[in-house]
């Protein structure tokens, strides 16, 4: 099947198995290769990338399905980007792999949310996994990005005894 | 892991949906977000010959009040339903219970219809539209029927719904911004619910409790919403909320645990609605 | 100003922050047009014989260039640890039998990678079924033998005590506890899967792309399992995204590539996918333990005793060495005048074990420390206040311990002490206090650990060459191999530190065979204290160099000059040649191998503090103070990263993460959805605490940090869970402490 898919503001077009899968279209038709893939099982975000600017794990989104949409994958943004430039800053990658889809998942949640708290940006990217840097600071990235004060944001979940969600939810109304 | 190869169509209506439907029959799957279907396509437990795309037909994207009810197209996202004004002033579960399915990136691509039709017992939204009490509308080629949601289930993953049928919309009362509460009990954040109990209080007062994972199909705690419309504490009504259940043993929780955890969740739930 | 000790931040960075690295999967080398792509079948039934094997249909699929099985391989199977049983042989694809589920069993090589999935479906293989072992101390029982030709399931007796424990060995203590407990098997699980691609060039040489932590010593595995000289393969490490300790060495896969390749005459590319991973991949843990503490009343530790099995898996890997590091580390940080340990390793129907952050150490600090707050509660003293009073006291260094180690340098009190200040350890004793008396559903627990971890001690020799080029820029190579611990740039700023050039014109290169034929890799903490210290001294040997060169052309003495700001200046005047000039007149270039001779000692203390919801089970860390003392800090940045990922994975093994298997073998943790990997969410923030003892073993005091978080944190927060419920009657709980777990011991406990 044809598809037109513009990435990263190119217009790309390409025929493809209907069974292509976002990411393979993105690395091996286009040859963008920083969008990884970690897993099988839409678990790991390595392949996040945004669609008409909403962060999807490209993995689990058939290439067909965003015929005709706009796509944005991490070599879009530059180093100066403000999530690049803080993520560099602040430590918040070692092995680089999680990295273009952590990126592209804290692109996407600093959009929807300009005012994040610590634990907004921590549930913000749950479905991101990092196996290096124990979160810390990935979350002072994304906090900087959205132009938070790390430590002060840091030491106020500290404070917060619900940093790490038990019961998930429980937010009846009052 | 890729999927085995397959048919693709992306219908421009609901009608041409459903007649590809009709043509294709057994060998035909929906797919809306994708997000419960190509995970089990990309390990093969499922191999459908045609996949017929309808996550973008802007016909089944809506949130609206119609009467008594607010009817939400089949293909509204996680996502949608979550930012949703309409639904924070007029069923306030939902967009509740939305927001803890999955991640963002699942809940900016899953669809309400792809969860009800998709009949997971772990799933979040159809214990929440069955503790809403509300109303699943399929359309065919025979026309359009309502199925009410408590009518709905009939096992793990399985339906009433016939092959050539399309959920195209769900209806829930309009049960307001108040009494309502979703507990939730995960090992991770975005892990399934090992247990999760949704609150919801209907327009005539009633007490009506969704149970996640405690059975093939999503169930009512009955035992628990009978005792509280006989006046009894909530202590005493949650601490039935097991009867009639058959939870799942799998690595996170035995029936046993699972039928004290259920106990736990739906007390807290009813205090959180009742506060 | 030194720039040793200053926040630099990456020089790798901007290229892993737009364009992305490089992993093997990404490559584009022209080298590889036309590749094929290797799809492997494994084995569904973890313990079988194969009585046919039918690749006709996956032959006739398309795309399909050519099918291989077992009987197809020449390559000898592999004996994977030295010292492992000599019948305990790995084909490299399967011939007779299988024994474990996801071992290859035959190889599809197809055109395009879709294709390869395809076509391995068709291939149709007949299993017998045989009986399955996948519990260890069954497996000790030899009932079902995975080797019938060893005639056991036991490994190596290497690490067997032969002179047994003496009957009296706990008759002077006045209370004496023993208990059993699982270190369980955990998976490294780094965020790139294994990968490997293949070509062979017109001069007959093999280059093989590599994920792996080190290049060098894959390269002879490898090789020798080809049947080739090591001279003749050339190991290529892209960028590697992750390894844990999982990616040290070879991996069989990457000769059966190698070979591959050779015998259908075409570069072969080989990237796994996670659920292949989750089986495939070498896993790390898997202990039982049996520890037995006794001792006074006054809080007087008398006598220790760690008994261990451990689980090879199916085919033994370099898991069947590291009970040496948990009998050598067992007494931790205490002065125990009596320490006996024992261990066997036993082979089951389950993935291979090997290195995982920590390797052996954890698992030993996981019992002692769990042993000494089990002897707490017996004696009813604070668990913080009785390591005080045993750990080995700061003018006993250098300390040889009963398990044989000989510690550098420690000031654990004083670990402690920093430790439980910064905790506020009172205040939270009283919180704590208060929740028990009101009978609150979340109950507080507060979990402490004293460790000491030995790093470096799997290769103490590494080399390094540092090279001034004309145009001012520098190149490093290093025989360490990062993979996301950032040697490009700390090894950068110990160049930079001799040479005065910045580190943004230092180029540090590493994994290459060719360019670099000797080196260690990267495991065990090793890197800076070996590596580092190489690039230390080869920067100083080629400031004497240039000085020698210098004099000749400043007409000035040796003993006059200095280096400074990237040239030689005559001290006192304005007279300068600066090592660009220096490196255009002859190459200005010096290398040097470095030999630790001894591994170091980092040390620390941990304290976790856990909410703990009694009603559902459910445990949740709050927070957690960290001591980690590994000598001087080079980059604060990369050093503080380190601990928090190794904390986070302590956390994840206390809190979330077990490889399991159901009776069957057949495994239940096999995907990312499955297996307990915490996201952000699951995780706070980290309390970072500075404290910095130097070693005496190398030049400039560095110990390693790599593992030391993991091997802190993680008894911490065991501690603490179980503290949270110990009121309630609880006195141990296996990790992970799942709520389940946790609901079920409570009510154990209230019955």
């Amino acid at each position: 099947m044809k598809v037109d898919i513009t990435v990263n503001g190119e217009p790309t077009s390409a025929d493809v198995e209907p069974r292509t899968l976002l990411a393979h279209y993105l690395r091996d038709t286009v040859g963008l290769k920083a969008t990884n893939i970690g897993c099988d099982t839409t678990s790991c975000g390595a392949c996040t990338v945004l669609v008409d600017g909403e962060s999807v794990k490209s993995c689990t989104v058939l290439a067909v399905q965003v015929d005709e949409q706009s796509v944005q994958t991490m070599e879009d943004l530059g180093i100066e980007h403000k999530v690049t430039a803080a993520f560099r800053q602040e430590h918040g990658l070692q092995c680089g792999f999680c990295t273009p889809g952590m990126v592209m998942a804290a692109v996407s949640l600093i959009e929807e949310n300009p005012d994040l708290t610590e634990k907004d940006v921590r549930e913000g990217l749950e479905g991101n996994i990092c196996r290096c840097t124990g979160y810390h600071n990935i979350v002072r990235a994304v906090l900087v990005a959205a132009g938070k004060d790390p430590d002060a944001a840091q030491a106020a979940g500290a404070d917060d005894k619900t940093v790490a969600p038990g019961f998930s939810a429980g937010e009846g109304a009052k | 892991m890729i999927p085995v190869g397959f048919d693709y169509e992306r219908p421009q209506t609901v009608d041409a949906a459903i007649a590809l439907l009709a043509e294709h029959g057994d060998g035909a799957t929906v797919l809306a977000g994708g997000h419960s279907l190509l995970p089990v396509m990309k390990l093969r437990l499922a191999a459908p010959e045609i996949v017929i795309d309808i996550g973008r037909l802007a016909e089944l994207n809506y949130i609206r009040v119609d009467g008594d009810e607010v009817a939400i197209g089949a293909a509204t996202r996680y996502r949608d339903l979550v930012i949703s004004d309409v639904l924070a002033a007029e069923c306030a579960l939902l967009p509740a219970v939305a927001r803890t399915v999955g991640d963002p990136q699942v809940r900016h691509r899953g669809t309400l219809g792809g969860a009800i039709a998709h009949a997971d017992p772990a799933g979040d939204l159809p214990a929440a539209v069955l503790a809403l009490d509300g109303t699943v509308v399929l359309r065919s080629p025979r026309g359009e029927r309502k199925v009410p949601i408590t009518e709905f289930y009939t096992g793990v993953f399985s339906s009433v719904k016939e092959p050539d049928e399309l959920v195209v919309e769900i209806r829930v009362p309009r049960t307001g911004a108040t009494g309502w509460a979703y507990e939730k009990f995960t090992r991770r954040s975005n892990d399934w619910a090992i247990v999760a109990v949704a609150v919801a209080t209907m327009p005539d007062g009633a007490t009506h409790l969704g149970l996640v994972n405690m059975g093939g199909t999503p169930l009512r705690a009955s035992a628990t919403e009978a005792a509280l419309a006989e006046g009894k504490s909530i202590e005493e009504a949650a601490a039935l909320a097991a009867e009639g259940t058959e939870p799942p043993t799998d690595s996170h929780g035995t029936p046993e645990y699972r039928n004290h955890l259920v106990t736990v969740l739906a007390k807290r739930a009813l205090k959180t609605a009742s506060a | 100003m030194s720039i040793l000790g200053t926040r630099v931040v990456r020089t790798e960075d901007p290229v892993f922050l737009t364009r992305g690295a490089t992993y093997t999967d990404d490559l584009t080398d022209e080298r590889l047009t036309g590749a094929l792509h290797l799809t492997l079948v494994r084995s569904p039934i973890a313990h079988a014989t194969i009585t046919s094997i039918d690749v006709d249909a996956a032959k006739d699929a398309p795309g399909v260039v050519a099918v291989f099985t077992g009987a197809d391989c020449d390559l000898a199977p592999m004996l994977g640890f030295p010292a492992a049983h000599k019948a305990m042989l790995r084909p490299f694809l399967a011939v007779d039998r299988v024994r474990y589920v996801g071992e290859a069993v035959a190889a599809v090589l197809t055109e395009e990678a879709y294709q390869g999935e395809d076509a391995a479906e068709l291939v149709d293989v007949d299993y017998e079924p045989l009986d399955v072992v996948v519990d260890m101390k069954e497996a000790l029982k030899d009932e079902v033998l995975l080797f019938p030709e060893a005639g056991t399931n036991l490994v190596s007796g290497m690490h067997l005590n032969k002179e047994g424990r003496p009957e009296d060995f706990f008759a002077d203590c006045e209370v004496v506890v023993s208990k059993e407990i699982v270190n369980q098997r955990v998976a490294a699980a780094p965020l790139e899967t294994r990968a490997a691609t293949a070509f062979w060039g017109e001069d007959g040489r093999c280059t093989l792309f590599l994920s792996t932590q080190n290049a060098q010593a894959a390269r002879d595995e490898v090789a020798g399992w080809m049947g080739i000289e090591p001279s003749q393969l050339h190991v290529i490490l892209p960028d590697v995204g992750g390894g844990f300790g999982a990616k040290i060495g070879a991996d069989p896969e990457f000769a059966l590539v190698g070979w591959l390749s050779k015998k259908v005459g075409r570069p072969v590319r080989w990237n796994e996918s996670r659920s292949e991973n989750m089986t495939g991949m070498v896993q790390g843990r898997g202990q039982v333990q049996t520890i037995t503490i006794g001792g006074d009343r006054d809080g007087t530790v008398k006598a220790y005793s760690l008994e261990v099995v451990a689980d090879a898996g199916a085919y033994p890997r370099l898991g069947v060495a590291l009970p040496m590091f948990t009998r050598m580390m067992a007494p931790g940080t205490y002065d125990i005048p009596k320490v006996w340990s024992t261990a066997s390793v036993v082979a089951t129907n389950t993935t291979s074990t090997a290195a995982y952050r920590g390797a052996g150490r954890p698992e030993a600090t996981q019992a002692i420390e769990r042993a000494m707050d089990l002897f707490a509660d017996a004696i009813d003293m604070d668990p913080a206040e009785l390591r005080k009073r045993n750990v080995v006291r700061p003018e006993k260094f250098p300390f040889t311990t009963k398990g044989g180690a000989e510690y550098d340098t420690g000031e654990y009190a004083k670990a402690i002490d920093l430790a439980l200040k910064a905790a506020d350890y009172d205040g939270l004793r009283a919180e704590q206090k208060r929740r028990r008396e009101a009978g609150d559903p979340l109950q507080l627990g507060i979990g402490v650990s004293s460790y000491v971890e030995i790093t470096g001690g799997g290769a103490f020799v590494e080399n390094a060459t540092v090279q001034v080029h004309e145009d001012g820029t520098v190149t490093v190579l290093t025989g360490t191999s990062p993979h996301g611990q950032g040697h490009a740039t700390a090894w950068a700023m110990l160049a930079s530190e001799q040479l005065g050039i910045d580190v943004d014109k230092i180029t540090v290169k590493h994994g290459d065979t060719d360019l670099i034929p000797k080196g260690a890799g990267t495991m065990g903490s090793r890197s800076l204290q070996t590596g580092g210290i190489a690039v230390h001294h080869a920067a100083i040997d080629l400031v004497e160099l240039a000085k020698q060169r210098a004099a000749d052309v400043l007409e000035a003495n040796v003993e006059d000059l200095v280096v400074a700001d990237g040239s030689v200046q005559v001290k006192g005047t304005g007279a300068a040649v600066s090592l660009a000039e220096l490196a255009g007149r002859e190459e200005l270039k010096a290398f040097h191998e470095w030999d630790a001779k001894k591994p170091t000692f980092p040390f620390g203390a941990h304290v976790a503090l856990v909410e703990v919801d009694v009603e559902s089970g459910k445990a949740t860390v709050e927070r957690i103070w960290a001591v980690d003392d590994a000598g001087p800090i080079l980059n604060p940045l990369i050093f503080d990263g380190q601990r928090h990922g190794g904390i986070a994975q302590g956390i994840a093994q206390a809190m979330l993460e077990e490889v399991m298997w159901d009776e069957e073998g057949q495994p239940l943790t096999g995907t990312f959805a499955d297996y307990g990997i915490p996201s952000a969410a699951e995780l706070p923030s980290f309390d970072l605490v500075t404290m910095e003892t130097p070693t005496t073993i190398n030049t400039l005091g560095y110990k390693g940090i790599g593992e030391a978080g993991t091997i802190g944190s993680c008894p911490a927060v065991h501690n603490a869970v179980i503290d949270a419920v110990s009121h309630l009657g609880v006195e141990h709980i296996d990790m992970p402490l799942t709520p389940m777990r946790v609901w079920a011991a409570i009510s154990e406990a209230a019955k």
